[in-house]
């Protein structure tokens, strides 16, 4: 440590309390940011995934236009082959990607009492069973196998009244204009805890959708899951260059297509971020003063230093490097607050009044957990380190101002 | 009243002894209060906002269905136009607008597509003066009365069915008595909503239309109120519970969920932010007077050998803080009120989708509550008396003799 770094050392202890004051201000802003930028980071996190592993998907291959009117005949031929091709030639990049076909219709759902209209989805069931989080909330009844079954939203079936066993009357038009009327058995009631899918959605085995429908080895969507999240990017230039040609086809992430996600996640972004400035604004001005006091009290000393030859520009650097000390022990100090904050809550979660209602909205578990990633770590930190010495720099220039004849001749 | 008074005195020369100190503990204060006070503006608003978007769509304050409805909302769960004793509730005093409707999910078909949407058979006069969809704008003509049988629908609707005004459509639905009915409707007009699962998902036409369609003869689904006095909805809501005890009578919060969760996940954020920065700045507060108390200590030494007594070494250290208080909170909430009438409103519109999904409207008002106002000057002015007892108490407990000794 050099010569200066020790002094600075010492001179912070000449002053213990108002240090430690400082310090516990710059510690705790720091394990505010990194607690508060943790549940943030943790709990998109938790969003996207759910979202991503509910239905969704990383991406989806469809036809354009096909999300915004999604109609029969805009439909993907040759399926087969092009899921083969999208598997094998996503694996090298991501080993265990599943591309999942579905096709989907909008149809009239009857019971002996009711009838409703329903989104019916064409699965493939051992597909969906990795890919989507779906299977796993069938709750009565089992999921899909194949042949003429199908599954129902709860909340759908409680309000046709039907239970696994019984029968249930689909009516709909096929891809040639013709009619579908058929008999499926309900074989499994799911319950994924959004309400929109429990009350409308209903899915089916794919071979059996696209004989009714008049569709074979056509479908509406490739969904692609079960790759990491930051291989996105990397995800859909390579599924792109897989595409054929004839007829277009576009690949659309998860952004796309819940775009609500996307910009509640970025709303919530901006509006953090702008309340974290305010706070170490706040904060900043609060320590200020404490580097102020450091060397506006210290005239008499800086002037004797001044005498004995120091110069005015190693002074400066005195000054600094107690600033820097100070800050780098509060942010040192913050961040291990932080971090075991963040830690502890990871494992229990955390929750609020109300968080039930938003979680459903959101995807979410009814507690969020916070993450600790390189960026949560490092970046509100960095932010306040970089703000506080900004700030020191005032009172050091005032270092410039000190006379060694004036101030040694005053009495302290 | 004299030695307060005397106290007070000192404690603003004090202040200013070190002009620059006191100005950069008040930027501190002045930046935390105005912090506190416009993030509590924006989140009133955004909760007010959030209500009254909820209440023009729901719409109304207050609804009433059959019991059964909410759960299953089927033509089955109906009941007779108002009259009697409901009816003399909603003309009364309580109720600023009423509407009868018919409402339930149907299956609504073009000629290339089919999609699913919900059918509002309504009494165009009233519905206006509820303002649902009143405020939205109508390619074509909007329906005339309660014997239209036009068809109206959401842009998004009309895109998604590949329709357009003048086209007809088919709507299949159940009727009440369980057989499934359909009709032609002809498309007379488009609407749009700020809300897209609206006009995607959402028909209108005449409430006699819709009645016969269903088999419902003068029988509805739901009775929308708006309440003359949002502020007592409990009496509207008893009002209404007694005229029609086989109904079911729910107001708002319980209608949305949704809304009345971000109501509560938006105070307790405003608290949870009041301390935040409360602490942030109550750093600043005590080590600054702690450092002015500390630079004094001959000067306080005097005092007390001159015989002044310890509690007035400590009232005058705590008037210190109390002026810089006053002075920071003047000034703070200046600054949040003069921005928040400058801004007026936070245009979130481009985070349009994820506003919906959040149930919060595109347009946030920056509302300045009393209560709120109160609140965060108060906490300010309590809690940062209560921080600067300990240096005011480290001043009034020096020893007269060291504190003279020392240099």
């Amino acid at each position: 440590m050099s010569l200066l770094a020790r002094m600075a050392w010492r001179n912070l202890w000449r002053n213990p309390q108002r240090s430690l004051l400082s310090l516990a201000a710059i510690a705790f802003g720091v394990t505010l940011l990194v607690f508060s930028v943790g549940l943030q980071i943790g709990g998109y996190e938790q969003m996207i995934g759910n979202t991503v592993r509910l239905l969704t998907g990383l991406a989806q291959v469809q036809r354009p236009g096909y999300l915004d009117a999604p109609r029969l005949r805009l439909d993907i031929p040759a399926a087969r082959d092009l899921r083969a091709r999208l598997e094998a030639g996503l694996r090298e990049l991501a080993p265990g990607v599943v591309v999942a076909p579905r096709a989907q219709s909008f149809v009239l759902l009857s019971s002996e009492r009711r009838s409703l209209g329903a989104l019916l989805v064409g699965v493939d069931p051992r597909a969906e069973a990795r890919l989507s989080s779906l299977p796993g909330t069938v709750h009565r009844g089992r999921y899909l196998r194949t042949g003429e079954e199908v599954v129902l939203g709860a909340a759908l079936a409680r309000n046709l009244g039907l239970a696994p066993g019984d029968e249930v009357t689909v009516l709909g038009s096929a891809r040639d204009g013709s009619v579908v009327a058929t008999v499926l058995t309900v074989v499994g009631v799911f319950e994924s805890g959004a309400r929109e899918l429990d009350r409308s959605l209903a899915q089916m085995p794919l071979a059996t959708f696209q004989d009714l429908f008049a569709m074979p080895d056509r479908v509406h969507a490739l969904v692609l899951g079960e790759a990491p999240l930051d291989a996105l990017p990397e995800l859909v230039r390579r599924t792109r260059a897989l595409l054929p040609p004839d007829p277009p086809l576009a690949v659309l992430t998860w952004e796309h297509i819940e775009p609500g996600v996307k910009q509640a996640i970025e709303m919530d972004f901006a509006s953090g971020w702008l309340m974290y400035l305010i706070l170490v604004l706040v904060i900043t001005f609060s320590i200020l003063n404490t580097f102020l006091m450091a060397v506006l009290e210290r005239r008499r000393e800086f002037g004797v230093l001044l005498a004995l030859g120091f110069r005015h520009g190693r002074l400066l650097r005195l000054v600094l490097w107690e600033a820097a000390l100070l800050t780098a022990l509060g942010v040192l100090l913050g961040m291990a607050l932080g971090a075991a904050l963040v830690a502890y809550f990871a494992v229990h979660g955390i929750t609020f009044e109300g968080m039930e209602v938003y979680a459903e909205q959101f995807n979410l578990p009814p507690y969020l957990t916070p993450k600790l990633t390189p960026f949560v770590l490092f970046s509100g930190p960095a932010v306040v380190l970089a703000v506080t010495l900004l700030a020191a720099l005032y009172p050091a220039s005032r270092v410039r101002a000190v006379d060694p004849a004036e101030t040694t001749r005053e009495v302290g | 009243m004299g030695r307060a008074g005397l106290l007070l005195r000192l404690a603003w020369r004090n202040l200013w002894r070190n002009a620059r100190r006191t100005v950069i503990l008040l930027l501190a204060v002045t930046l935390g209060v105005a912090a506190m006070v416009f993030a509590a503006a924006f989140s009133r608003g955004m909760v007010v906002a959030m209500v009254d978007d909820a209440i023009d769509h729901l719409p109304g304050h207050v609804q009433i269905h059959a019991p059964g409805y909410r759960d299953d909302p089927a033509a089955e769960h109906r009941f007779p136009y108002p009259q009697g004793r409901l009816r003399a509730v909603l003309d009364g005093p309580l109720v600023a607008a009423w509407a009868a409707r018919v409402r339930v999910p149907v299956v609504v078909a073009s000629e290339y597509d089919t999609a699913g949407v919900t059918l509002l058979g309504v009494e165009p006069r009233r519905e206006a003066a509820l303002a649902y969809l009143g405020r939205a704008s109508v390619d074509g003509r909007p329906l005339a009365d309660a014997n239209d049988a036009g068809l109206l629908i959401g842009r998004r609707l009309a895109e998604r069915l590949d329709t357009v005004r003048g086209r007809r459509v088919v709507i299949t639905a159940q009727g009440a008595d369980g057989a499934l009915a359909d009709r032609g409707f002809r498309v007379v007009g488009l609407f749009r909503s700020p809300w897209s699962s609206e006009e995607k998902g959402i028909a209108l036409t005449g409430l006699a239309t819709a009645q016969r369609l269903l088999r419902l003869p003068g029988e509805v689904n739901e009775v929308a109120v708006r309440a003359a006095d949002p502020e007592r909805l409990e009496a509207l809501v008893a009002a209404l519970r007694a005229a029609a005890p086989e109904l079911e009578v729910a107001d708002w919060r319980t209608l949305s969920p949704l809304t009345h969760a971000g109501q509560q996940l938006y105070s307790q954020f405003t608290w949870v932010w009041y301390l935040v920065v409360f602490l942030g700045m109550a750093f600043g507060l005590v080590n600054t007077l702690l450092m002015a108390v500390l630079e004094r200590t001959r000067e306080f030494g005097l005092f007390l050998a001159l015989g002044m007594r310890p509690r007035w070494i400590l009232g005058q250290v705590w008037f210190e803080a109390l002026l810089v208080l006053v002075l920071g909170l003047a000034a703070g909430n200046g600054l949040a009120l003069a921005l928040a009438r400058a801004l007026g409103e936070v245009d979130v519109s481009a985070f349009a989708a994820g506003a919906e999904l959040a149930g919060l409207a595109q347009r946030i008002p920056l509302i300045i509550h009393g209560g709120d106002l109160a609140l965060a000057n108060g906490l300010v002015l309590a809690l940062g008396l209560a921080a600067a007892l300990y240096p005011a108490w480290r001043a009034a407990r020096l020893a007269p003799v060291r504190a003279l000794r020392r240099n």
